[in-house]
């Protein structure tokens, strides 16, 4: 089956998309299906699995394989398609609860193992299907059904918890901002292993504007830093701010873009990488793009070394290995 | 009905000549009682005896030395007829410290040989094991053959050409031991010197030292003046069917049979496990077994490996998941995916003591109904149970064959004792399996994932990849016609009652019930599934020799039932169900066939013994005939 020329309606299926008006999960799915005719691989071979959620709905409104499983055991799951097809482009949708609740597990060990596949997060810092309780990425004092007087527990940043799992590859993008998630969905497809991608998504019904400061037009140049290999960390509606290391606490700071000492963003330094993705709070920027990004041995690739050197083996063979005795 | 203490009153020691013998070698968890219990039992094998095996080990890996919960013991019955469990009561103890002496002396027949080594007899071992004053010299053991023999300094004495230390010496008193033994049952020794060499292969001066002690031990025998009633026993060999023979535990059987299940399918074999007791050796069994169509894969929980598994059979390889009964009930909802997804999920239980933790490395079949019943949902399952442990190969293979036929999770139930225990095996020809291969949908024109075989009910297997079939499954309810999500009443009822009718269907698909030992009919029916065959059967057997009308039927099927065995167990008067739990088969048969049904229950982590059953027999026998 010739299939150089397909489009992104190639990738949409017949299912009528659910999902509410307006919500953010809209804009990721146009991208996604935008981005996979670009990646070039046959369309047989794409496989996306989800848990339980709204995020988890999209394997629905792909025209690819799809599993749409329980909840927070997408990353399992996708660990089990990859090591018995490692022909197949695995990839993992799953949102903050899903993933980091639920399922932080096995995100954990899919990171550290270095699976390679895709792991989209759909992060609206909030439980949408079950009615808009607050989540594990929810921040401190967020007012939901099931914290009246606000949430009391400190939020986690999915980007530091796979660094810290030992990720290969970490990105963080922006529901509308195509463009930008474009690239990082194919730099994160190109990269061999587990391949990081938390997307910033508006829930429009129980969280809206929960990342308004870096999604307005006009306000997201002083909130947001796209960090880009090899350049500098300049951010501001005039390119006029900068991040530096304050080396006497080992923390970073917002500094005029003319100050000396300017960070260089470098994707293989996983120390800033950390320091980039817990960044954020008054005055700070959040960054997007691909905070870090390393060549590892992938598991899948090992697990297949493993297995079905010798084949065949013989089944008469090791009925009779051993000690055996005849009676006549 | 009450569990009743049934002793057979068998002396096997009073002649030369013996029919069956049960031997128990028991130390330190540290001594190597498991490998000694091994080499003994390939000899016994070799000599051409049949054979049931029980290792029997405590949760602690080391517990404290001479420590009475830190007993491990590795238990031999054999013989020149049909040996089918274990044994009741120990013909021979080899006890090499108090403690071991101090927990097994109560299961010794009296008149029983006891193999004690004076050695470990010290005031401290005897104060760990609680003895007030040493059983040796207090006259406590009159009504036993004692053989107390000081076998640490015989075999520090064996053993002083090769200076391996005092330490690395006398941890060849377990071959001195076996030596002996091997002497008193007329054993060939080639074997075990053969083992060691290989075992120790890097470590030659260890292996010698070992074979030294072996041969001191079996010539200590030969030339020592032993007191009376101590001599060598011949145990002539058993009649069998001519052909090959092994010795295969469960857990080995198990793995094998998944293997050839494979092979006959000609599919890969995903198998996902988490590390617990009793399962893990079949992780390990199959680790490495990298000549077949199998990859193994430790996951990080249960819940990994059972959503690991499923993930590796939607993409068309066969997922196998293992576990204890803490696990299955992690993995319960990842089943429940399987059975909506209608993907084939071979699950493995190794029952053992619960609830909870309970008793990890003791048998029990507890888990019965977690196994029929235990998921979300109306959610039925294949549920089968071999026998023993031979048995384990030819059940694991069906079990392979009805989850790809009927694209359906089976439940496999094993037990501690079937995982640990080993018996004779003839070997079967392979060539003379059927292969069932497996077939995955290829041709786009009409496909859809709802597709089903019209006669099995299986749906479609579309592996990704396939150009054309690109398809969505989950756990959402589907539309029974086109396998879109569907929130239909209808179709909610439909597919419910297609789940149902697809596992109902399978008892067209497996063997009538057949009686095991009897008839077909009678006054006694002894019903049991899984491990408690061999007790059942030389309960029935010795019954019937009493000329009680009893018969032995063995489930395997548990789910769905043979299609005769409601009709079948009607023809019985009575019904008594033995079972390792408090009564979950017998509840199932009550349920499903509105009869009266009898439970013989025992929940001590320890096998039935074939005097409680025969007591049970005699009991049952005695109020059918009052009534």
């Amino acid at each position: 089956m010739q299939q150089t020329e397909l489009t992104a309606k190639d990738f949409a299926s017949d299912q009528e998309v659910r999902w509410c008006p307006g919500c953010g999960d809209y804009a990721i799915l146009k991208t996604i299906q935008k981005t996979l005719p670009a990646l070039g691989r046959r369309r047989e071979r794409q496989v996306f699995i989800s848990g339980i959620g709204c995020s988890s709905r999209f394997p629905y409104y792909m025209n690819t394989y799809g599993f749409h499983t329980i909840h927070g055991r997408a990353p399992a799951i996708a660990t089990g398609v990859k090591l018995a097809n490692p022909e197949l482009d695995v990839w993992v949708v799953t949102g903050d609860g899903d993933g980091f609740s639920i399922g932080g597990n096995h995100m954990m060990h899919l990171l550290r193992r270095n699976v390679d596949l895709q792991v989209l997060v759909f992060n609206n810092e909030i439980y949408g299907l079950t009615k808009g309780q607050y989540s594990p990425t929810s921040r401190l004092g967020t007012r939901s059904p099931s914290s009246p007087r606000g949430s009391i527990d400190p939020p986690l940043s999915p980007c530091a918890i796979a660094l810290g799992a030992g990720g290969s590859f970490v990105a963080r993008s922006i529901d509308t901002h195509a463009a930008h998630l474009s690239s990082v969905v194919r730099a994160g497809h190109s990269h061999k292993g587990a391949a990081f991608m938390e997307i910033l998504q508006n829930c429009p019904i129980y969280n809206d504007g929960v990342f308004e400061s870096v999604k307005n037009r006009s306000t997201a140049p002083d909130f947001r830093l796209e960090v880009e290999h090899g350049k500098p960390l300049v951010f501001g509606s005039n390119r006029d701010k900068a991040i530096r290391l304050d080396r006497s606490s080992l923390s970073l700071e917002v500094v005029p873009a003319d100050s000396g000492d300017v960070l260089v963003h470098d994707e293989g330094n996983q120390v800033l990488a950390q320091l980039l993705a817990a960044m954020g709070g008054p005055g700070f920027p959040i960054a997007i793009g691909v905070l870090y990004r390393s060549e590892q041995p992938s598991f899948d690739a090992s697990f297949a070394s493993r297995k079905g050197h010798s084949l065949p083996g013989n089944l008469a063979a090791l009925l009779r290995s051993g000690n055996t005795w005849i009676v006549d | 009905m009450k569990l009743i203490e049934g002793k057979l009153d068998e002396h096997h020691l009073d002649e030369r000549e013996v029919v069956d013998v049960v031997v128990r070698f028991a130390g330190d968890s540290g001594d190597g009682m498991q490998l000694t219990g091994a080499n003994f039992t390939l000899a016994t094998a070799l000599h051409g005896n049949d054979l049931s095996t029980f290792p029997d080990f405590p949760a602690e890996i080391r517990a404290p030395v001479g420590a009475t919960f830190g007993v491990s013991a590795f238990q031999i019955h054999f013989g020149s007829e049909d040996v089918t469990t274990a044994g009741d009561m120990l013909d021979v103890l080899v006890a090499m410290n108090p403690a071991a002496l101090q927990v097994n002396l109560a299961n010794v027949v009296a008149g029983g040989l006891l193999i004690v080594d004076r050695g470990a007899f010290s005031a401290k071992n005897l104060a760990k094991a609680g003895y007030a004053a040493n059983p040796l010299e207090d006259g406590s053991l009159a009504g036993y053959r004692v053989l107390d023999l000081d076998i640490s300094a015989q075999t520090l004495a064996a053993v002083a050409p090769f200076e391996l230390g005092h330490k690395a010496s006398l941890r060849c008193k377990n071959m001195w031991t076996l030596g002996l033994v091997m002497w008193l049952f007329d054993r060939d020794r080639a074997a075990t010197i053969s083992n060691l060499r290989k075992k120790f292969a890097s470590q030659r001066e260890i292996a010698e030292a070992n074979i030294a002690a072996l041969n001191a031990g079996h010539a200590f025998g030969e030339t020592a003046e032993l007191p009376v009633g101590i001599h060598v026993y011949r145990v002539p060999k058993a009649k069998s069917e001519p052909g090959l023979y092994r010795n295969i535990t469960g857990t080995q059987a198990l793995a094998w049979g998944i293997l050839a299940g494979s092979e006959l399918a000609g599919i890969d074999v995903f198998f996902a496990s988490y590390p617990i007791t009793p399962a893990s050796n079949l992780l390990h069994e199959l680790t490495g077994r990298s000549d077949f169509r199998i990859a193994t894969f430790q996951a990080e929980d249960e819940i990994a490996a059972v959503c690991a598994a499923i993930g590796a059979s939607f993409a068309g390889s066969l997922g196998v998941t293992s576990s204890a009964g803490p696990g299955i009930a992690l993995k319960s909802e990842g089943i429940s995916l399987a059975i909506a997804t209608e993907l084939p999920l071979l699950v493995i239980d190794t029952q053992r003591g619960g609830p909870s933790t309970g008793l990890p490395t003791k048998t029990e079949q507890s888990d019965l109904h977690m196994a029929l019943f235990g998921r979300h949902g109306d959610t039925p399952m294949p549920v089968v149970a071999p026998a023993t442990p031979p048995e384990c190969f030819d059940i694991a293979r069906e079990a392979v064959r009805l989850a790809i036929r009927y694209m359906t999770p089976v439940m496999l139930l094993s037990d501690g004792y079937l995982a640990n225990a080993a018996e004779r095996w003839k070997i079967p020809d392979v060539e003379e399996f059927e292969p069932d291969p497996v077939t995955f949908a290829e041709d786009p024109s009409d496909f859809r994932p709802s597709n089903r075989d019209p006669r099995s009910l299986a749906r479609v297997w579309a592996r990704p990849g396939t150009p054309g079939l690109e398809h969505r499954i989950g756990g959402l309810e589907r539309s029974h016609d086109t396998g879109d999500i569907s929130y239909d009443p209808a179709n909610h009822q439909k597919m419910t009652d297609l789940r149902l009718a697809k596992v109902a269907g399978i008892a067209d698909d497996i063997p009538l019930q057949q009686v095991d030992l009897g008839n077909n009919s009678g006054k006694l029916a002894v019903v049991g599934w899984g491990s408690t065959h061999g007790a059942i059967h030389q309960g029935v057997k010795r019954a019937r020799l009493e000329g009680l009308d009893a018969s032995h039927i063995h489930v395997r099927h548990l789910c769905p039932l043979p299609r005769n065995l409601g009709e079948l167990l009607g023809a019985f008067d009575s019904i008594l169900v033995a079972e390792m739990n408090v009564g979950q088969f017998a509840g199932v048969l009550r349920c499903e066939f509105l009869l009266e049904v009898e439970s013989l229950s025992k929940v001590s982590g320890q096998p039935f013994r074939i005097g409680e059953i025969i007591a049970a027999i005699r009991a049952r026998c005695e109020a059918v005939e009052a009534a």
